[in-house]
């Protein structure tokens, strides 16, 4: 038994409806409680999907378990056939549903519907959402597609992207677009947009793009295996890995690499002098272990930030991450406790987050900016524009949403010039923030270091967005060598110090 | 007024069961914690449950909420006699880190009901290891057992249970209302001249209330069947009235009141006669938006019948199907009853969500008030929506919210007349 507050994850079945919900002509018959339809809002208010889930709950109550819950389940079964005609179906059970073992897969099977129907087994007691989109398109996948003549041109598959994914939508454009100009075309989109017929011929094309490891990693391998179909290991986030995925796709293919770079502004944006005061700032990377581990690259390498620490919350993934980790010379946080996450956030102190929801509102509290990079999703995270995290548009993005929420280069100057002018005072904030006051918790002394009325009036001159960490470096620095009294010296001191 | 006469008890009500769209009464802590600000709501379940809480609060709120789930895990299911022990070291390490908790409430889910983990003994225990200064009650939010408000409705009840008897005569009235709203709905009763008034639940764990044959309660929220049932089996009297949403609701809810109290027609007028005409003008502006329109109401809260009873009698709309969860004749009977006489709608009791949804297609109202997973559907079918959580979350009660309540359901007519430009 663990206590959670907040979740990263939800139950493995929600994991399988992001992939019914991305396909189409599928349903799922999920034998679940009265209650557990609540996971058709994340689709259709965050999402602002214009359907329903195609998902049937067979809705048990208290009195059904005396009695006959199987009953039920295939009577809901029986009737979602009938009304909704599908070409497959998945059944399976929710957490409570795994208690009362119905065996929906056995139950299904013995209706003897003409469709395929492909039951799954979800532990929901040991599992998460990630491994139950994993495993659902994994069994999609074996139960239907088949070894098939290969196209005479060079295609492959997209693989990975659900409904509910973190900019899945646009990053399939982006990504269609980017191999249509070396000459690949895209056999299927899968799960995402896909039907049983398109899952049946995933073996037409020459290699898949694994674009989520996420929730497309076990189809890969097994089709890798079974249908001969190679898959890429790069996920194109970011410039240098969009270049690398080019040259590992020339070499799956024999094609020459080509990339159009005409509209591709990050490096040069990155380049530019107002970049300047990017240099070195500390950030804290935490998500998905895939997007964690693009964000880190594109972080150190075309943003020239400082890498203060990383981690994911997918277990899957804490191989690749600690390995990262280790190259970057900071210690990996493996968790999914957001307690655990906001301690080492408040520990590290970094000038940047980037994160997701979750680390967005501990910024929030902590006062420190936050750019989101990976899912757990928010409504904010399907916006009405094209905003991909792939390719060369993604890399344009990237560098919009991470630089937005610090204060700009020449707008810090202007702060400092005119601090004590009523529009630039403490409160007001970021011009671009709609001028709403940084919420920075003033760290109280401790009770062995005291500040001299003239230093606490010096460290009042210092801007708002660097006071808190100013004076946490003078404290530290006091404590360091037995100072008690801090003076006006002290703090310059200790300013020359940490200085870069 | 006084008691629901024989005639709702005739009603012809549509039963349905089938899958039903609806939360589970888990979903009650999202405003229960904000009401009971020294509790925590511990959930005994599964990551379904602590997912559920999380979409359903929609955004992140706190750092650190005062609710959490404690999430049962393949061990917990092996052996029952480790789940307890889980548990209560789950509880100490929680009430260690958090002084400020005086009330702890273990929270009974689908999982913790279907693998039988006593709740009610662990609070047991629990209290006797806490007390005084942190009180354990347990309550079921399982879909299995409740829906939706339903949870607040279980909460209240084990609340009910532990109350101290008295003697005295004193009005109670129930249901976990915004601090705004149970200050305007104290100073009505108050403008009665009735003396001893208490609120159920409470803001604090200090404030003493307790229960027994002189006490009169009513109400707030049609959804506390079962807190109905505990009242009554403490010996205190229950005012049948229709709830207070309204001019005329709120007006006819105090009258209830004042009659069992023995306070005269004309105290009630007298007190009212002000924020009546201004109930009467807000709800005038919204009312134009909404006179003559058909509504649709699918279950969602139990508050479906006493909200279309407002919508029909004070701004003119037209019930055509008006579905609740449950229906409690006895608690929201003369609603039923006024809404059967100006609107006979349909009403329908549980649900099968695919045949709901054909009858609206087929009724096509001018407004379907439904749940959060059903309104983005229906609004891309060019069906006008109100989403049903907000009418819990927002300040509906009473005469200074009348405005407000019809203007919730103006706004979605209001905007589909000002959007041009259709969605493909």
């Amino acid at each position: 038994m663990k206590l959670t507050v907040w979740t990263y994850e939800g139950p493995p079945h929600v994991g399988a409806m992001r992939v019914v919900t991305g396909m189409k002509d599928m349903h799922y018959v999920l034998h679940a409680p009265q209650g557990d339809t609540y996971a058709d809002l994340l689709f259709t208010m965050i999402e602002r999907r214009n359907h329903r889930p195609p998902v049937t709950y067979t809705t048990f109550q208290a009195r059904d378990l005396g009695e006959d819950t199987a009953h039920l389940f295939k009577s809901a079964c029986k009737e979602a056939y009938d009304r909704f005609q599908p070409a497959a179906m998945v059944v399976g059970a929710s957490c409570t549903a795994e208690l009362i073992r119905d065996d929906p897969g056995g139950l299904a099977e013995a209706m003897d519907l003409s469709i395929p129907v492909i039951p799954l087994e979800l532990p929901s007691y040991q599992r998460k959402e990630n491994f139950g989109a994993d495993e659902t398109f994994f069994q999609i996948v074996r139960a239907l597609a088949k070894p098939m003549d290969k196209d005479a041109r060079p295609s492959c598959n997209l693989i990975g992207p659900t409904a509910l994914g973190f900019r899945h939508r646009d990053d399939i454009t982006e990504l269609t677009g980017l191999l249509e100009d070396m000459g690949v075309t895209v056999n299927v989109t899968a799960p995402m947009g896909a039907s049983p017929a398109d899952i049946q011929t995933l073996g037409r094309a020459h290699f898949n793009v694994l674009m989520y490891p996420e929730t497309g990693e076990s189809a890969c391998r097994w089709m890798e295996r079974e249908l001969n179909l190679p898959f890429t290991k790069t996920v194109p986030i970011g410039v240098g890995a969009t270049r690398d995925f080019i040259a590992e796709v020339a070499e799956l293919t024999g094609l020459k690499p080509h990339l159009d770079e005409a509209r591709l502004r990050q490096p040069w944006y990155s380049a530019s002098v107002d970049s300047t005061y990017l240099t070195g700032k500390r950030v804290f990377i935490f998500g998905d272990g895939t997007h964690v581990a693009a964000a880190a690259r594109i972080a150190r390498d075309e943003i020239g930030f400082e890498v203060a620490g990383i981690g994911c919350f997918n277990r899957e993934q804490a191989r690749p991450i600690r390995a990262l980790a280790k190259e970057y010379g900071v210690e990996a946080l493996i968790s999914d406790d957001y307690l655990e996450v906001e301690a080492k956030i408040e520990a590290l102190q970094p000038e940047l987050i980037l994160g997701t929801q979750m680390e967005r509102h501990i910024g929030k509290r902590l006062g420190i900016p936050c750019a989101v990079i990976s899912a757990p999703v928010h409504v904010q995270d399907f916006p009405a524009r094209y905003s991909p995290q792939m390719g060369v548009e993604g890399a344009n993005v990237i560098f919009d949403t991470w630089v937005h929420p610090l204060v700009m280069g020449l707008e810090e100057h202007l702060l400092h010039m005119f601090r004590e002018d009523f529009e630039f005072n403490d409160a007001a904030g970021p011009s671009h923030h709609h001028g709403s006051a940084h919420a920075t918790p003033e760290v109280v002394a401790s009770a062995d270091v005291i500040w001299l009325d003239p230093a606490e009036r010096e460290l009042r001159k210092v801007p708002f967005f660097v006071r808190g960490k100013a004076r946490r470096n003078t404290e530290a620095f006091a404590a360091e060598r037995g100072i008690g009294e801090i003076s006006v010296e002290t703090l310059y001191e200790a300013k020359a110090h940490y200085a870069r | 007024m006084n008691a629901p006469s024989s005639g709702c008890r005739d009603l012809p009500v549509l039963k349905e069961s089938g899958q039903r769209e609806v939360f589970c009464g888990l979903t009650s802590i999202i405003w229960l914690h904000r009401k009971m600000q020294d509790a925590f709501f511990l959930v005994v379940g599964s990551r379904t449950c602590a997912h559920l809480l999380q979409s359903a609060a929609g955004v992140m709120i706190f750092a650190e909420p005062r609710f959490g789930t404690a999430i049962l895990e393949e061990t917990d299911l092996a052996g029952m006699a480790d789940a307890n022990e889980e548990l209560d070291r789950e509880v100490d390490r929680l009430l260690s880190r958090r002084p400020d908790i005086r009330r702890l409430f273990l929270v009974g889910s689908c999982p913790s009901e279907v693998i039988k983990l006593d709740l009610e003994k662990a609070a047991e225990r629990l209290r006797s290891r806490y007390a005084p200064k942190v009180n354990v009650l347990n309550f079921s939010g399982s879909g299995i057992e409740t829906t939706f408000t339903e949870g607040e409705d279980a909460c209240l009840a084990s609340m009910v249970q532990e109350l101290p008897k008295t003697d005295a005569r004193q009005l109670m009235l129930v249901g976990a209302l915004p601090g705004v709203v149970e200050d305007q709905m104290l100073e009505l009763v108050a403008g009665l001249g009735i003396e001893r008034v208490s609120v159920l639940p409470s803001t604090d764990a200090d404030t003493e209330l307790a229960v027994g044959p002189n006490t009169s309660f009513a109400l707030t929220q049609p959804f506390l069947g079962e807190t109905y049932g505990a009242l009554k089996r403490r010996h205190a009297r229950h005012i049948a009235a229709p709830f207070p949403f309204g001019e005329l609701g709120t007006t006819a809810w105090l009258h209830a009141i004042a009659a069992d109290f023995g306070i005269d027609a004309e105290v009630v007028e007298r007190v009212t006669e002000a924020p009546c005409a201004r109930a009467r003008q807000a709800v005038a502006k919204a009312s134009d938006v909404l006179d003559g329109k058909s509504v649709f109401f699918m279950p969602d809260s139990q508050l479906e019948i006493p909200l279309a009873r407002f919508l029909t009698q004070e701004c003119g709309m037209r019930p055509i199907e008006v579905g609740a969860p449950f229906i409690h004749r006895d608690v929201v009977g003369p609603d039923m009853e006024t809404l059967a006489e100006n609107g006979a709608p349909v009403f329908s009791e549980g649900q099968d969500v695919d045949r709901q949804l054909d009858r609206v297609r087929a009724a096509r109202p001018d407004l379907t008030v439904c749940g959060l997973g059903l309104a983005n559907p229906l609004e891309a079918e060019g069906l006008a929506t109100k989403w049903a959580i907000e009418l819990v979350f927002t300040p509906i009660h009473f005469y200074e919210q009348a405005g407000d309540l019809a203007g919730l359901f103006s706004r979605p007519l209001r905007r589909h007349a000002a959007l041009s430009v259709a969605a493909e």
